[in-house]
């Protein structure tokens, strides 16, 4: 059995309340956690416990809405890149129009694209955010839709299951129920000829706020889309470029035409109904994101899954980033110019993978495979024999013969060093994650910064690169995939025999009240859960920290001042998956 | 093509001939040329896309049924694979490509999202099935679909194919289904230009 490696320097014990007297009130809520302070605070307190008590990285900003108490919070989760445990705190204001926050983008850039989600679902104004514009939803579109008083066209109750399904099993289909017999509604008095609204005017104007360079020539300054149909976007998003011949002055990412409303179905679904839909977040690395979901809910409800359980999710886990990586080089090396060749060496291995997650789910890619407790089903018969096949023989020299063809390659050395800098400073600013992060010289890992499961078992490196441009955002994948077959075979050999089911199968799970944050090193990045529950079997808010989101905060200041050719580069180099991006 | 799938007509072929010459109906050979060149519309939606992708890929694939070259202009496809979820943001610019692609033109609702708004049906920005906006040929169930599942809805297309007839075929005729279908628009919710005289009617619900 491997000796534990170095695990993170202990919690230091903060006295937060002695070094900001008369601030911070403890949340006292039964099951939740962390300091509630003033508007007027917000800002000092964010600077100081940035600067002065080195809290550097902003995980997550999120709003939660009590209707019933009559108010909003806003939370924020903040951890220290160099590890261990974070800090909580919130912001309530009580709940009439305008509810106004003050804007942290000034101390933490990474909030940008949170904040603009925020504005766009519940409605709370940031103040001094320099860019408050709806992102997810389109301009105009009526109403903040994760209020918990807005309801969606085909809304029948708050909660599943629905009485209409269960007991009573009379299924009514949702359109017949609805004036216009489709997912529309509008408001009162609507006239669709009388709009003169252009969704894309605040867009626009957006792009042209850039400070102009008074030095040379004046040229003509044009814009051009690119998407939401394009094939080097990776699915349906696109970047809106203001450019000076071929050179990038102004960058905006549009993003929402996959917006497919996780956070509402989540919050009328039970518990585990959720469970599926995590898989189709990011759809190429579905077992990370049940193994985020089914650690946050295991922590409010204060379950440990069983010994097997949790070798057989950790292996899955890196297997998933396995594929993904695979996935993310193959599509790279797509957008670089190599067509589809370097991507069928990556989709055989991949193969493999789907084989295996196939054998224990029954589903290639939507594995829907953790129960809170343990995992859905034991390894069938003869897949340990796959896997050991796969991670002690093949795979090694596969990845190292793809490595072989690639690394030293002529175009891909000369587009990829030097090109779409992300520096170390500005990757923690933008609250950067995963291999972005780790590219640009930052050796921050969940698995090891805060290990989660049974991580703190196994020996691995956590990748890290000096550079932070395109090539090394491709090495740190190779790297990373290294680092994942040494831990499944690690995995492998200690894999202990027992149940993988801590609990009794049960069709609803009870939730104690209270908040949970879980989160997991992904694929992409940090990816995060934040659940609330009030006991019921529904949770009352449900959020994802979807690291491809965040990490796009990064992509106008990575691209801006870069050829129009790189953006595809550089997009390719962040692997951004769609589903995440707009859940 | 086999000689056995050629029409049989009755005319008498020499037999020192037969080696060299084959007779067949129009309909047959244009239509067997179009069936084994279907170019699909390089256009992936959400998880599906990655189904259709493996699918091109070397251990199913798709070349075997003339279908590997993915355009990524409307204006060079046949087949627009609707591979994921439709929302009401992305809905105008799907209507708008599929007006945009050249007769004939093939529609495949790949999964359970694109056929009838699947999982997230409920969903406030998500379409309930392209088909209310663009006519589809083949609908392949599945969340998402193998792409041995999607393989055969392309097989179902062929077969669609070879049953139409260049005398009645639809882009050959003048009328009202060549007509370019009214791209919706975004306001205070999705606008549907067919529906506008019901939404001035309509109340709120």
């Amino acid at each position: 059995m491997a000796t534990p490696v170095a695990t993170p320097a202990p919690a230091q014990t903060l006295d937060l309340p002695a070094r900001f007297p008369g601030v911070l009130n403890p949340d006292t809520r039964p099951g939740y956690s962390g300091w509630i302070l003033d508007n007027a605070n917000l800002l000092k307190f964010a600077t100081a416990l940035r600067d002065e008590l080195g809290y550097d990285y902003l995980s997550s900003v999120t709003a939660v809405d009590y209707l019933p108490e009559g108010k909003m919070e806003v939370v924020y989760h903040v951890y220290k890149t160099t590890g261990g445990a974070g800090v909580v705190f919130k912001i309530q204001v009580p709940r009439a129009d305008p509810m106004e926050v003050p804007s942290l983008v000034s101390i933490y850039p990474g909030a940008e694209l949170q904040e603009r989600e925020a504005w766009d679902l519940f409605g709370i104004k940031f103040t001094g955010h320099p860019d408050l514009r709806r992102i997810l939803m389109w301009e105009g579109f009526a109403g903040h839709p994760m209020r918990k008083d807005w309801h969606e066209p085909y809304f029948e109750e708050e909660a599943k299951p629905l009485k209409s399904r269960w007991p009573d099993g009379r299924m009514i289909m949702a359109e017949s129920k609805n004036l216009f017999g489709d997912n529309i509604s509008y408001p009162d008095g609507f006239n669709p000829e009388s709009q003169t609204f252009d969704p894309e005017k605040a867009l626009y104007e957006a792009l042209r706020s850039y400070q102009k360079d008074e030095v040379g020539l004046d040229t003509d300054h044009i814009i051009v889309n690119m998407g939401p149909q394009h094939p080097s976007t990776h699915g349906v998003f696109r970047v809106a470029v203001v450019l000076d011949g071929e050179k990038i002055v102004n960058l905006k990412p549009v993003m929402g035409y996959l917006h497919r409303n996780h956070e509402k179905i989540g919050e009328r679904n039970t518990f585990i109904m959720n469970m599926p839909y995590t898989d189709r977040l990011d759809y190429l690395s579905s077992m990370s994101n049940n193994f985020g979901y089914a650690l946050a809910v295991e922590k409010l409800m204060n379950v440990k899954p069983t010994e097997r359980a949790e070798y057989i999710r950790v292996m899955m886990a890196e297997m998933t980033r396995i594929a993904s990586h695979l996935m993310a080089i193959g599509a790279l090396l797509n957008d670089l110019g190599a067509y589809f060749t370097p991507m069928l060496y990556a989709l055989e291995e991949r193969e493999l993978l789907l084989d295996i997650f196939e054998a224990v789910s029954g589903s290639r890619m939507m594995c829907n495979y953790f129960r809170f407790g343990g995992v859905a089903r034991d390894l069938p018969e003869g897949t340990l024999q796959k896997i050991k096949g796969l991670f002690f023989e093949r795979l090694p020299r596969k990845i190292e013969e793809i490595d072989r063809f690639l690394s030293e390659n002529e175009i891909i050395r000369s587009r990829g060093i030097g090109q779409g800098v992300l520096t170390a400073e500005d990757a923690i600013k933008y609250s950067a994650a995963g291999p972005l992060l780790r590219a640009s010289g930052i050796p921050y890992d969940v698995r090891r910064a805060e290990p989660y499961s049974i991580y703190d078992r196994f020996e691995f490196d956590v990748v890290v690169r000096t550079n932070g441009d395109i090539y090394d955002r491709l090495m740190v994948r190779f790297d990373e995939i290294r680092q994942s077959i040494r831990i499944v075979q690690q995995a492998v050999k200690q894999l202990p025999n027992g149940p993988v089911m801590a609990l009794k199968p049960m069709y609803q799970v009870r939730v104690p009240p209270g908040e949970a944050y879980g989160r997991v090193e992904g694929p992409k990045g940090e990816l995060g859960f934040y659940v609330i529950s009030n006991g019921k079997p529904t949770p009352w808010r449900y959020h994802v920290r979807a690291p491809s989101f965040i990490n796009l905060t990064a992509f106008g200041p990575i691209c801006i001042g870069q050829k129009l050719a790189d953006v595809v580069a550089v997009l390719g180099s962040i692997d951004i998956v769609l589903g995440e991006v707009d859940r | 093509m086999e000689s056995n799938e050629l029409n049989s007509p009755d005319y008498e072929i020499p037999p020192e001939l037969q080696a060299q010459v084959a007779i067949t109906s129009l309909d047959k050979i244009y239509n067997w040329g179009r069936s084994a060149s279907v170019w699909p519309l390089m256009f992936g939606l959400a998880c599906c896309a990655i189904e259709m992708i493996c699918a091109a890929a070397s251990r199913f694939d798709i070349a075997r049924f003339g279908m590997e070259i993915m355009r990524p202009s409307p204006r060079q496809s046949d087949l627009m694979i609707i591979s994921g979820t439709v929302t009401k943001k992305m809905i105008p610019i799907i209507v708008r490509l599929y007006n945009q692609m050249p007769e004939p033109k093939y529609v495949l609702a790949m999964g359970a999202c694109a056929s009838g708004g699947g999982p997230f049906k409920e969903g406030y920005n998500v379409v309930s099935g392209v088909d209310k906006f663009i006519p589809v040929d083949v609908y392949v169930p599945g969340c998402p679909p193998t792409p041995q599942a999607l393989l055969n809805g392309l097989m179902k297309i062929q077969e669609k194919i070879k049953g139409e007839s260049i005398k009645t075929a639809r882009w050959y005729q003048k009328g009202p289904d060549m007509a370019e279908i009214p791209v919706p628009m975004l306001g205070p919710d999705l606008i549907d230009p067919r529906k506008i005289t019901l939404i001035q009617n309509g109340k709120k619900n």
